[in-house]
């Protein structure tokens, strides 16, 4: 919003060869790539990888051992107010309930709420009419709405994605996914999506960074030309296949390599 | 902050509760159907009443165990006598209650973010917990005389570690990806206080209080009974040194209604604002 068009060549997000030591254990190595404006990428790799670590790297949680991360150019040394966080399961707060948790971010920064932004929010993810439920009373995937329409809430232009899906069922991770296209369409922020779930990498970005552990660095990077939206055809296809699985090579490949 | 962990809790069970379950969900829980209000009422009369069958029938003397209906009529009859009691007892409850919890909660509140100082302070804690404050009071009253004041301190004294021992449990549940959102957000510390720890910590706050307060009536009747012409406790010392026992029954009664009032309170302060606990 505030930043200078003339910059809209840059990548809106640079991970500048980081580095994060968690005392004498290194976590992440030399981690290098962008994320172009307006992009959806995806970071995968098996568990314990260092996934979170970046991300939480990137939101300005924690800072980084060796390297820099920049948005818009400026280094992120703390939470920035123009990224959004969505958490691993939902985070919600179960002592409130949908309303209070959606206007929580506006209670810290102590903003006035953009009601009318939050209304068709809550609309479009399907929770019109819940504003008063309690978490526990949600299911699931209600639960992760919930919190994507808090993480959007205040208008981020990017968004920070950590397996949001993971510990759902497969077909409402499916509505998920869509959800999640289908608000990147309409909004254009620039999402980094974290998933173990190579389909889901694959059906959502445009680039997929495959992570490789201990210390977590980057294995190798796949562009995803596929077109948009991306229907069950689109998904079924030859290129899709391939896709697949020449990143779930790269993931095996860097795991014997670094099992060696 | 030194406890953020990107490696975050797992929720308890049972987050999927469908939808269309939510009024059944609402409804559910303390409503109880005809039938078992049926139930729970004969009961009590056959356990009240065949208790004073019993007694009567086996003749037993009246000093040793009066029957229900005496005691019911000592409790009518004497309850003008016995309120002021039962006021004294009350004051004697919340003064010292409203200190001891005061106190405990800010303790537990402030030592619980200083890990350090926590484990150094912990074992004077389970002291002061495990310690019968009881003892205390010939010595309080030695000091402060026979006035309010020895059995407050008393009082006091026993709920405070009680509430200060479950409120930093409550404290201690630090929820380190809340905590991270909150910060997300450039949350101070005060507000990660009061919006993440403290509501995490309000289950286990009301467990102390709830304990404490009852912990403080014992102790506040065990204080009269020590010393001092007045409350619940002295009735009971007093009735049972006179043998008038459908009366010393009553008060005793009375004292079970009151820590069974405590009990109640904190159930429904519980239910309708740590629910989400359950
Ligand atoms: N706060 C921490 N202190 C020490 N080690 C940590 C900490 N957080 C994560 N780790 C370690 O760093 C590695 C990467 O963790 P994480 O980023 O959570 O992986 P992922 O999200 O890919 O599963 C793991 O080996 C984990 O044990
Ligand atoms: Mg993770």
């Amino acid at each position: 919003m505030s930043e200078p068009k003339a910059d809209d060549q840059r990548p809106k997000l640079e991970i500048d060869k980081v580095s994060k030591a968690y005392g004498d254990f290194l976590a992440l190595r030399e981690c290098d790539f962008s994320v172009a404006r307006n992009e959806i990428v995806s970071i995968v790799g098996p568990s314990g990888c260092g996934k979170t670590t970046l991300l939480w790297s990137m939101s300005g949680l924690h800072g980084v051992s060796g390297g820099e991360i920049r948005l818009d150019g400026v280094p992120i040394t703390k939470p920035h107010r123009d990224i959004g966080l969505v958490f691993q399961e939902s985070n919600l707060l179960p002592w409130r309930n949908l309303r209070g948790n959606i206007l929580f971010p506006y209670e810290i920064t102590g903003e006035t709420p953009d009601h009318d932004w939050i209304a068709h929010l809550l609309e479009r993810v399907g929770l019109k009419g819940f504003e008063d439920a309690m978490p526990g009373a949600l299911s699931g995937g209600m639960q992760q709405r919930a919190s994507i329409v808090r993480a959007l809430s205040q208008h981020p232009s990017v968004l920070l994605m950590d397996e949001p899906f993971g510990a759902l069922d497969s077909f409402t991770r499916e509505d998920m996914n869509r959800l999640v296209e289908e608000i990147w369409l309409e909004s254009k922020t620039t999402i980094v999506f974290i998933t173990h779930s190579i389909e889901e990498a694959v059906f959502l970005s445009d680039r997929v960074v495959v992570l490789s552990g201990r210390p977590g660095s980057v294995a190798a990077i796949h562009d995803i030309d596929l077109p948009r939206p991306r229907t069950d055809e689109v998904m079924a296809s030859r290129q899709v296949f391939d896709l697949m699985n020449a990143i779930k090579g790269g993931i095996a490949g860097a795991r014997t390599k670094a099992a060696e | 902050m030194g406890d953020i962990t990107p490696e975050f809790q797992k929720k308890r069970g049972g987050g999927g509760v469908d939808v269309t379950n939510l009024s059944a969900f609402a409804a559910g829980g303390a409503s109880r159907t005809q039938a078992e209000i049926v139930a729970i009422i004969a009961t009590a009369i056959i356990v009240i009443g065949g208790l004073e069958l019993a007694l009567r029938l086996f003749e037993v003397p009246l000093y040793i165990m009066p029957p229900p209906s005496a005691i019911a009529m000592a409790l009518i009859k004497d309850f003008p006598f016995i309120a002021p009691h039962l006021g004294h007892t009350l004051v004697e409850l919340f003064a010292g209650f409203a200190i001891g919890a005061s106190i405990g909660l800010i303790l537990a509140a402030v030592i619980t973010q200083f890990p350090f100082s926590e484990k150094i302070i912990a074992p004077y804690i389970l002291l002061l917990v495990t310690t019968p404050m009881l003892a205390l009071v010939p010595l309080l009253i030695l000091r402060f005389g026979f006035g309010y004041t020895p059995r407050i301190i008393a009082v006091a004294l026993a709920s405070g570690p009680m509430v200060m021992i479950n409120a930093a449990t409550g404290f201690r549940r630090v929820d380190s990806a809340k905590i991270a959102l909150a910060r997300s957000y450039g949350a101070s510390t005060l507000q990660i206080f009061w919006k993440i720890r403290a509501p995490m910590a309000l289950p286990m706050i009301l467990v102390g209080l709830m304990i404490g307060s009852i912990f403080g009536l014992l102790t506040a009747v065990g204080a009269e009974m020590v010393g001092g012409g007045f409350g619940l406790g002295n009735r009971l010392t007093s009735y049972s040194s006179m043998i008038q026992m459908p009366q010393f029954f009553a008060v005793v009664l009375i004292l079970s209604l009151l820590g069974i009032a405590i009990y109640v309170t904190f159930f429904l302060i519980g239910k309708k604002w740590a629910s989400w606990d359950a």
